[in-house]
């Protein structure tokens, strides 16, 4: 298995004290709203900007983590494959024209190290609109989370696996979640 | 199974033809009726005719079920079905339908078990789907029961045939369709040959979603090179095919419903496209360039004068060898204008961490959410769309026309009118 890739996706204790976790809670919130904010403003290029260089950022099923095999929808390693991934969508790729709204709810706090470095989780619905489509629920499941500070405190992604519930796909994803 | 965008989900009635009114066009190689990929009745002579005839199914790769007791939900055609490993090694594809009142008795999408107990009044049955037990078979206080004459052996499961060849397992309804090799042709098992050559291996993971398009589109897509160079940017910009590049578009000489489409990349990282190809190609970006070019390498790990082929085996398995990130897709046809498509990637139990993360790194190309992978999603569901809800009804095919079969250029539909060639004896059209 891959070395630095979360492989355990069973149910986490939080070991953190309850009021640092009430602390780092309402941070890790403004960054999850700011985050969607980009996706769901359509700002896909500035997405990588929540990441630290080496970031692993990874969608997949529930199947496929609970297998614990490690194929990605979207597999990048590091921030210049998101940013190419980004460029890609925005300036490369043919799709149909599509608006996203995220969801981010039940964020836990699950342990802080000494340097710093956040475990967090939180649960996600992904509603999706096509023209003269439904607004659907295209993608539910939880984001398993490794923060850490940049040198303005700035909280960035180390780690993000998106781990879908959804298990057939409508058609395709086109933006990161 | 289901459809997941449902507001445009009418099909014009004229376009649901009846079989009676299903008369291909008189320009029979260069068109293509609409009622192919909107009639349920055509579609219902499909299941029939090709996916329960004299054909191959794609159920499964051998390393999915290594073990003994090893088993995963599976599907020909439409129907469902359990693929399973024996005590003795031997592997048995059935139908996930209880012998008794027909529950979908397997529900997990694989694992391991001794037996399958129906949950429903738990008749049960061992790996190779013969019906092993039945509650209170002889009644209870001797009233009820099944009758004396009521004999286990003819209540199994249904059983399909089954062949396995390098670890890739087909089944089949027909006992008298040809031995695998022989069904995949020379030209094709010679392909076949390179990502499957009977070495264990490691599966990496699993893609499933629906494209809203009927299930043939998906083999005509990857046997019309023609949309290659134009619709995927991505391709021609990066260098991964390029009109012009050196490329086949092969229809097996046998029946011409297989296919390879392949190309050889060239030894540059980016394509050198020249101006008079550049103007012919509407979404080409001049100077893009990746900031992580790791995903681009090409690993030379096999013998074959192709970096990318893709396979089409009728009628339900796609081989992708894209470069290093390998995978086969099982298409399951989910009514005429609907699919389900399960994508299992692989390497090799032999691969190095650092191959394993190369493959991974490439996988981004493919999939549903891949540069090129999504993009034919799309244009299909667009396709689809308008077949269903436009008065007009023919799909023009004259790339290239007069020739039936292989091609040397790309610029060409002569593929896709070998697959139809084919189709029609087969249906009677």
């Amino acid at each position: 298995m891959l070395n630095t890739m979360k492989t355990d996706y069973s149910y986490t204790p939080s070991r953190i004290d309850p009021a640092q976790s009430q602390l780092l809670r309402a941070q890790i919130n403004e960054f999850h709203a700011e985050y969607c904010a980009v996706l769901d403003t359509g700002d896909v290029e500035l997405w990588p900007e929540f990441f630290t260089d080496d970031a692993l950022y990874r969608i997949t099923s529930r199947e496929n983590a609970e297998l614990n095999l490690p194929v990605g929808l979207v597999y990048a390693e590091g921030r210049d494959m998101m940013h190419d991934r980004a460029v890609a969508i925005a300036r490369t790729q043919m799709f149909a024209p599509r608006h996203t709204l995220h969801l981010v709810t039940n964020v836990r706090i699950i342990d802080e190290t000494d340097s710093g470095e956040i475990e967090a989780q939180a649960n996600f619905l992904l509603v999706q609109t096509l023209i003269e489509g439904p607004s659907t629920v295209h993608l539910a499941g939880r984001y398993y989370d490794r923060f850490v500070r940049a040198q303005n405190h700035r909280l960035l992604l180390k780690e993000r696996q998106v781990i879908h519930d959804t298990a057939i796909l409508a058609n395709d994803l086109v933006y990161p979640v | 199974m289901y459809q997941s965008q449902s507001v445009i989900g009418q099909t014009v009635g004229a376009k649901d033809a009846a079989l009676a009114d299903c008369v291909w066009p008189a320009d029979g190689l260069n068109a293509i009726p609409d009622w192919v990929y909107t009639s349920q009745e055509v579609y219902d002579r499909e299941m029939e005719r090709i996916f329960h005839g004299d054909t191959w199914n794609f159920v499964a790769l051998e390393a999915e079920i290594p073990k003994p007791g090893d088993y995963k939900r599976s599907y020909v055609g439409a129907t469902p079905v359990v693929v399973t490993r024996a005590e003795d090694g031997s592997i048995h594809v059935f139908e996930n339908r209880c012998a008794h009142r027909g529950a979908e008795f397997c529900r997990s999408s694989q694992g391991n078990a001794n037996e399958f107990v129906c949950p429903y009044h738990q008749w049960s049955y061992d790996l190779k789907g013969n019906l092993q037990g039945i509650p209170f078979k002889r009644g209870v206080n001797k009233a009820g029961g099944m009758p004396r004459d009521f004999r286990n052996e003819d209540h199994g499961l249904r059983k399909l045939h089954v062949t396995a060849y390098h670890g890739v397992v087909f089944a089949s309804y027909s006992d008298k369709v040809e031995p695998i090799e022989q069904y995949l042709t020379p030209e094709i098992l010679e392909d076949f040959n390179v990502a499957f050559p009977g070495k264990p291996l490691k599966i990496l993971g699993y893609y499933r979603n629906e494209v809203p398009c009927n299930w043939k589109m998906y083999h005509e897509n990857l046997k019309d090179p023609y949309h290659a160079t134009l619709l995927h940017s991505f391709l021609v910009v990066f260098g991964l095919l390029v009109a012009g590049n050196k490329s086949m578009m092969l229809a097996d000489s046998t029946h011409g419903r297989h296919g390879i489409m392949g190309s050889a990349k060239t030894d540059d990282l980016y394509a050198d496209v020249n101006p008079e190809t550049k103007k012919e190609m509407r979404s080409f970006k001049d100077g893009m360039r990746l900031r992580d070019e790791r995903f681009l390498n090409f690993v030379k790990e096999f013998d074959s004068p192709w970096s990318v082929t893709m396979q089409t085996v009728w009628p339900n398995l796609v081989v992708q060898r894209e470069m290093n990130t390998l995978g086969v897709r099982q298409i399951v046809p989910n009514g005429p204008n609907s699919l389900i498509m399960n994508w299992i990637m692989f390497g090799y139990e032999d691969d190095t961490e650092e191959m394993t993360r190369h493959r991974l790194r490439q996988g981004n190309l493919m999939g549903p959410s891949g540069f090129l992978g999504l993009e034919d999603n799309e244009a299909m569901k667009f396709v689809q769309e308008g077949v269903r809800r436009s008065s007009s009804d023919i799909n023009i095919l004259k790339l290239d026309s007069g020739k039936v079969g292989t091609s040397e250029s790309l610029i060409s539909e002569a593929a896709i009118r070998a697959m139809y060639q084919y189709y029609r004896g087969v249906m009677e059209f």
